[in-house]
């Protein structure tokens, strides 16, 4: 018993020293930079004060913040309207169709995320396939301004994002049992009522791990509001991207770094709070 | 009985891809009868359930409830509720959210379903639980839910599928007598399934046999019992020894039959032909066998054995053509034969009835 409980302990060793090497440590480093300023070059130095996120006040950083929150927001509720019924059906479907649709579903990710988001990119040009599609079929005289919008960063991200919606999704109407939804129709239920009283609430798992597994990404994402909305789309992991690479002041990115670390801890935290709660439903 | 049914079914059918589910059933259920599905698994007695409580649509055929055409209302139309096997109760919901459920489809004020939840739980005897989650109930309190589920709705049928099947044998004596009590208190209307001969044959008014999706023979406990219309009718319920036979003459109310060699009088029936192929059923306990030999009519045996079950002994006897009768006797009246024996066994005629051979092929 003993030997066993040793051995496993050791097998589980090097992903430990793993976590701690490059989550723990990396975390303190973050947080660590982020009380420094900037130096010379790609320095920093102290001394240790909490003057970046004093600046965070300044109404360019809470307009990207509200930007980044608002798109991740509608990401996230487009995905969940898209997303659930396609994810319903595929739970549904005979087993041969399902296998297809879930081998269509994972197959954009056999490319690279950058190529498929500069396929959009071309797809929305002035003088694009869509523009020149819709232009041919009379349904507009000059082409629309696709490209640099919230519209156009919207749709990549939704797209990038709805995988992730789907999968937890499905597999949890893929486990409900179904005599449950039949009980409901048996008391008294329409189809609408016994999905909104039974089905979705036994779905409530996978639909919550599927919210969060949308929102969290969404915030941070920098290459899709880079690539289709321009310096239009300032979005909180764009504003990071820049203090980094551009104004190269390691300390304030790491400041922005710990902001969007609390905001997802915080909406992590909620999730777990919200499983597996009783509720009294009805009276 | 001249009055209206409260359901009816007619030339119910049902295929699924592969198979006939149902091949042609007509039933007719009357107001407060307790009424059991009886028969092997997969002879279509939960499909009969499902399309009744309208969760399945037959193929052909109509279902009517208290005259009316049903057969294709939707589930929550009907004044029919449904016992699940697995009970199905709502995880997510707590025992008294499971009951009120329905009601609260049914838009029934809330100070009302609240009352009635609670009568409910107390009918039940499980006062003090309403707060709890189904997880946190054993396997008799969450039948005992799942019938309040449904009895608080106040049908006028009572679709139960195989309620007690997952309960230990103590537990299911119990609920049976409680189910049957609770039937009579509430007045409702039962359809019963089960494959568990003893139990159709303690609660049920009157019991459906199946086989293949069809009825093989539909009857009071007793008449299944003592007059089994087929032979696979004798063979399912109750331990039975089945003769097979030949007519060789009718003569009134009486027929002789052939037994391999031996003749035997027995009751007629009037299906009975001359020269037909049939069998003769007679139950192990009606069966009797003695060392001495009372007469030369009885048929003689060789004793093989007996098996002890506590309150009686079932013997083995083989005759001279090779088949094996089984005979069951208390253990008082036991006598003590020793194997190898030669014995002679008879039966009381009354007791023996002819019946259609129907085991195989369907």
């Amino acid at each position: 018993m003993q030997s066993e409980k040793n051995r496993t302990q050791l097998a589980a060793l090097p992903m430990s020293l793993w976590a701690l090497l490059f989550v723990g440590m990396s975390l303190l480093y973050i947080i660590g930079l982020s009380l420094l300023s900037r130096g010379e070059g790609f320095t920093s130095q102290g001394p240790l004060s909490l003057d970046n996120y004093a600046r965070l006040g300044s109404p360019v950083y809470v307009k990207s913040l509200l930007l980044s929150m608002r798109l991740a927001g509608l990401t996230t509720l487009i995905c969940l309207f898209m997303g659930y019924p396609f994810a319903y059906f595929i739970a549904k479907t005979r087993p041969r169709v399902r296998t297809w649709l879930l081998i269509l579903l994972i197959a954009p990710f056999w490319t690279n995320a950058l190529i498929r988001i500069y396929g959009w990119k071309i797809l929305f040009y002035a003088n694009g396939p869509l523009n020149t599609l819709l232009m041919r079929l009379g349904l507009i005289q000059r082409p629309l301004k696709l490209l640099y919008t919230e519209m156009s960063v919207l749709v990549g991200m939704v797209y990038a994002m709805i995988p992730f919606f789907v999968l937890p999704v499905y597999s949890s109407v893929e486990r409900i049992d179904w005599t449950m939804v039949e009980a409901s129709r048996d008391l008294g239920a329409s189809p609408l009522k016994a999905f909104l009283t039974v089905t979705v609430p036994m779905t409530a798992p996978g639909m919550v791990a599927g919210l969060v597994l949308t929102f969290i990404p969404s915030i941070g994402l920098f290459f899709i509001s880079d690539l289709l909305g321009g310096s239009n789309t300032m979005l909180w992991g764009n504003l990071i991207h820049n203090e980094l690479l551009k104004s190269h002041d390691m300390p304030f990115a790491a400041t922005l770094s710990v902001v969007l670390l609390l905001l997802t801890g915080l909406i992590i935290l909620l999730y777990r709070r919200m499983g597996g709660k009783a509720e009294n439903m009805f009276f | 009985m001249s009055e209206t049914p409260l359901l009816s079914l007619r030339g119910l059918r049902k295929s699924f891809a592969t198979q006939d589910a149902l091949n042609g059933l007509d039933l007719d259920v009357y107001k407060g009868e307790f009424l059991t599905l009886l028969g092997p698994s997969g002879c279509g007695k939960t499909t009969t359930l499902r399309i009744i409580a309208g969760l399945e649509t037959p193929t052909a055929g109509e279902v009517y409830l208290e005259g009316q055409n049903i057969t294709s209302l939707p589930p929550e139309k009907r004044a029919v509720n449904t016992v699940f096997q697995n009970y199905a109760l709502f995880p997510h919901m707590t025992v008294a959210s499971n009951i009120g459920y329905g009601l609260c489809m049914r838009k029934v004020p809330k100070e009302e379903v609240k009352e009635r939840v609670e009568n409910m739980l107390h009918l039940v005897q499980l006062e003090g639980y309403g707060k709890r989650m189904p997880s946190q109930l054993s396997g008799g309190q969450r039948q005992r839910v799942a019938i309040a589920r449904s009895a608080v709705l106040e049908p006028k049928l009572l679709l139960l599928d195989e309620p007690l099947g997952a309960l230990d044998l103590q537990l299911r004596r119990q609920m049976q007598a409680e189910l049957k009590k609770m039937q009579q208190q509430l007045g409702i209307t039962f359809i019963y399934i089960t494959h568990d001969q003893e139990e159709a044959l303690n609660m049920s008014d009157r019991i459906a046999l199946m086989r293949s999706g069809r009825f093989v023979q539909l009857d009071t406990p007793h008449n299944l019992y003592e007059h089994p219309a087929t032979a696979f009718a004798a063979t399912f319920i109750g331990e039975t020894n089945l003769l097979e036979g030949r007519v060789t003459g009718i003569k009134g109310d009486d027929v002789m039959l052939d037994l391999d060699g031996i003749s035997v009088p027995a009751r007629t029936q009037d299906w009975v032909v001359p020269g037909q192929k049939l069998c003769l059923c007679v139950r192990a306990e009606r069966l009797h066998y003695a060392r001495k030999v009372p007469d030369s009519t009885c048929l003689q045996g060789t004793f093989i054995g007996s098996h002890y079950a506590g309150s009686d002994r079932t013997a083995t006897i083989e005759l001279r053509n090779g088949q094996t009768l089984l005979s069951r006797h208390t253990t008082e009246q036991e006598e003590s034969v020793q194997p190898g024996e030669t014995v002679c066994v008879w039966w009381d005629m009354e007791t023996a009835s002819l019946v259609r051979d129907d085991r195989e092929g369907v």
